[in-house]
């Protein structure tokens, strides 16, 4: 019930080995454009050099599994080295809406918190800001979650948000993508 | 059976005026200043003519009733938190007499249940309360039926009124302000509307259930609550484009008992429009079981209450 197009997509992970060349990390995400895929997070660990002096990347996407077939026959086309794929790091989604004065303030501190967790992931967010009364602004949030444990995630997004005085109004369990 | 009721508001106008046709007699009824005792049958649209018509229902007073050969004490006066009195003495006297106690003010199975069932285990009489939660719904006696320990959480919209408003808003994109004036005038809420948007109400109907699941133990203060008074019409909206809505949602599960707004999706059995309540039982055999209907108002909660009565007739006649 309540299925948008975006259930079909799943998080997906992908590990590669970059040269250490300009414009390469560049290379890897245009197949992700280009396939329609969402960027979740992307860790670059320049310092961090293979034995066979690459650097490797982690990139977390959404997409749907056709999607993700040709993004990585791209890298196949492009000579990219892909030590590991796979739909596996992000278990589960959670939607959450955000009221409070702070979103007028503190949005990108908002959401960078939340993404700054390691198991929390914005896919994607939208607002309303009223200018009559910022109290009612709103925004949100669909994120990805890693935590098996659903209960342990809200629990970690009301932590990690305790501090911006907002109410925090969480998806019903069985309202989502069921 | 023959009938005490306590209370002549919209709930217990409305068992004294459908008692006959569900083959039961009013041998007395009061309100919070008179009452009216008949043995032989109270004319009861009489009495409530001259209640509307601000004269006394009768000459008789509250002791006159807890005198009088009732079988069953329909306890209807407003609900009342903490001591949950005077609810909690009439239920006592009735039970302590032996005689039956059909409930429809929430306070007493909330806030004291234990007590309530020290005194029930010593009576002959039976106390039921099928019409404190979910109005014409019969939550009580479906739960009854399947049986505590096949139940393993309970969901659902259990306050009309902060359905009717969150409903309302969303269709036609005015402020909670607006709606909520709409609605007191309408009827559908109080002048002070703080027990129903605040929450309490669906605590209370949570705390029963939870009480009832677990054989007691609660009662509101382990409630987690959270109101609808900050939801705006642009939260409603920006839901809405992911095709979700917002509802007051109360849930009873693993001993916790917690109430807030909460994002459904508008496909979800869960988003139930106007004043209508909806309960959804996740047993443990049977998957979920979804029950939904008028959840307040004289007529369902009076239809709640013969339920009862229609027990304790197979029960004990």
């Amino acid at each position: 019930m309540g299925d948008k197009n975006q259930n079909s997509h799943r998080a997906y992970v992908v590990r590669l080995e970059l040269t250490d060349r300009p414009g390469e990390l560049l290379s890897v995400l245009e197949p992700i454009a280009s396939n329609g895929g969402n960027l979740l997070s992307i860790f670059h660990e320049r310092g961090d050099i293979t034995p066979s002096g690459n650097i490797p990347v982690e990139i977390d996407l959404m997409c749907s599994s056709e999607q993700f077939e040709s993004i990585l026959s791209s890298y196949l086309d492009l000579d990219i080295k892909v030590t590991q794929s796979g739909e596996e790091k992000y278990k589960e989604e959670l939607i959450i809406l955000l009221i409070g004065e702070s979103i007028v303030t503190d949005l990108s501190e908002i959401i960078s918190s939340v993404n700054s967790e390691d198991s929390l992931s914005v896919v994607d967010s939208s607002t309303t800001l009223s200018s009559e009364s910022p109290s009612e602004a709103s925004t949100i949030l669909r994120l990805a979650i890693k935590e098996n444990d659903r209960l342990k995630a809200i629990d970690l997004v009301k932590s990690v948000l305790s501090d911006y005085g907002l109410h925090i109004i969480i998806d019903n369990e069985q309202g989502v993508g069921q | 059976m023959k009938l005490a009721i306590l209370g002549a508001g919209s709930v217990g106008r409305a068992v004294a005026q459908l008692s006959e046709a569900h083959g039961h007699s009013v041998i007395a009824l009061a309100d919070s200043r008179n009452a009216i005792v008949d043995s032989r049958g109270v004319n009861v649209n009489e009495a409530l003519e001259h209640k509307m018509n601000q004269i006394p229902l009768g000459d008789s007073s509250l002791e006159d009733v807890f005198e009088c050969e009732y079988e069953v004490l329909i306890e209807a006066t407003p609900t009342t938190l903490e001591s949950a009195e005077p609810a909690f003495s009439h239920i006592k006297q009735a039970l302590e007499a032996d005689r039956h106690v059909v409930l429809a003010n929430k306070g007493p199975v909330a806030e004291r249940f234990e007590d309530l069932q020290v005194i029930a285990d010593e009576s002959k009489g039976d106390l039921r309360f099928e019409a404190t939660v979910g109005g014409g719904i019969p939550i009580m006696s479906t739960i009854e039926d399947i049986g505590p320990r096949n139940i393993e959480s309970v969901k659902g919209i259990l306050n009309g009124t902060s359905n009717f408003i969150l409903t309302r808003m969303a269709a036609k994109n005015l402020s909670y302000g607006h709606v909520l004036a709409e609605a007191q005038e309408l009827g559908v809420a109080e002048a002070d509307p703080t027990f129903d948007v605040g929450g309490i109400d669906t605590a209370l109907k949570c705390v029963i259930i939870a009480n009832v699941l677990s054989g007691g133990g609660f009662s509101l203060s382990d409630a987690k609550i959270e109101g609808i008074q900050h939801i705006s019409n642009h939260a409603l909206n920006l839901s809405d484009s992911y095709d979700l809505t917002i509802r007051l949602v109360g849930e009873v599960a693993q001993g916790e008992i917690n109430v807030a707004p909460t994002l459904v999706s508008k496909m979800s059995d869960l988003s139930v429009g106007g004043t209508q309540n909806i309960i959804q039982i996740q047993t443990a055999h049977a998957g979920v079981l979804t029950l939904a209907g008028a959840g307040a108002g004289g007529g369902p909660t009076a239809s709640a209450i013969f339920l009862d009565l229609q027990r304790l007739k197979r029960d004990y006649v």
